[in-house]
């Protein structure tokens, strides 16, 4: 890993991240569109939990994984605080796994 | 309130860095490799990417690819939560650099625009520490530490974005456009490289656009 590497990824994410908000204040936008945006960052980050969920690299997560988030997700459904929510996922996963499930 | 909540993601995350310091370690990087990518990239799920991609073999510039490509989702995230930053040049650079998958989720999760900068810029600063300590940490320890998967912590990062996500899915058009977008991303995680799916995801705002449409004849203030 080169550090030339490291710099152009630094930047392009960088380029990236710095792209909304500065476009944002170019344009306004009409309030359809901007429901729209906000949607779409929802959009995002359900998809992001759906494949962290459920998949690791090309193939299923596993089923130990799979029945940490969903009772992280339960946790959260029935309003138990945050961190409870972080622990009881991490600990389903965990134990789980220690008793040989994949 | 917020700082609990954060302090919960940022000790998930100080644990997840230290084991991507311990990994690039191990890859045969040496000890300040990661920290200086940690520092300088700070989006962790394309630091793993990069370093898996060399350590399997693969040219630093597929590594680049790879990375970008799996950070093309902050970009719609920028213009989701933009306004949060503030309105200085350093408050939008310094405030860019710390726009990442948790504090846009913590932004979103806000009901007003105060609290909402609050808890973007208490996540985004606390997880850069937490994360890059983590990573120093793991570097120096190397092999020493364990496998997160071990802790459960892989369940721990979803279980959070999860949490985060649950009160803006309330809303009818936004929780159609959101299934319909993960059940896109699912179906093609097995065919794409890692990141594009997740983009994909947004052709679920089609559902958004047509539910929306017929179930409110009048605008409503809530969105």
């Amino acid at each position: 890993m080169p550090v030339t590497a490291v710099l152009i990824l630094a930047a392009g994410t960088f380029a990236i991240r710095i792209a909304g908000p500065l476009l944002r204040d170019r344009v306004t936008l009409p309030d359809r569109v901007r429901e729209i945006i906000s949607a779409s960052a929802t959009v995002l980050l359900l998809a992001l939990v759906a494949v962290s969920a459920l998949t690791n690299g090309k193939s299923f997560g596993g089923w130990a994984l799979a029945a940490g988030v969903v009772a992280g997700g339960l946790a959260a459904w029935r309003k138990l605080p945050f961190v409870a929510v972080i622990v009881l996922a991490a600990a389903t996963t965990a134990g789980l796994r220690f008793l040989g499930v994949a | 309130m917020l700082l609990r909540d954060v302090a919960a993601v940022a000790l998930g995350a100080a644990v997840t860095g230290a084991s991507f310091g311990a990994i690039s370690v191990g890859s045969g990087l040496p000890w300040w490799m990661p920290v200086l990518m940690s520092l300088l990239i700070f989006a962790g799920g394309s630091q793993f990417m990069a370093v898996g991609v060399v350590a399997a073999g693969g040219s630093p510039a597929a590594a680049v690819l790879a990375g970008l490509v799996l950070n093309a989702r902050h970009l719609p995230f920028g213009l989701a939560v933009g306004d949060v930053l503030g309105n200085g040049w350093l408050a939008r650079i310094v405030g860019s650099h710390l726009l990442i998958d948790e504090s846009t989720a913590f932004a979103m999760a806000q009901k007003d625009p105060a609290r909402a900068r609050a808890a973007y810029w208490a996540c985004g600063v606390t997880l850069f520490f937490t994360w890059n300590t983590g990573v120093l940490v793991g570097a120096l320890a190397g092999q020493a530490i364990g496998d997160p998967m071990t802790f459960g912590l892989d369940a721990a990062f979803p279980a959070a974005m999860l949490a985060l996500t649950l009160p803006a899915l309330k809303d009818a058009a936004t929780r159609n456009a959101a299934l319909t977008g993960a059940v896109i991303a699912l179906a093609t995680t097995p065919f794409l490289p890692a990141g594009v799916p997740v983009l994909l995801a947004l052709a679920g705002l089609v559902a958004f656009r047509s539910t929306s449409k017929k179930e409110e004849p009048c605008p409503s203030p809530q969105s």
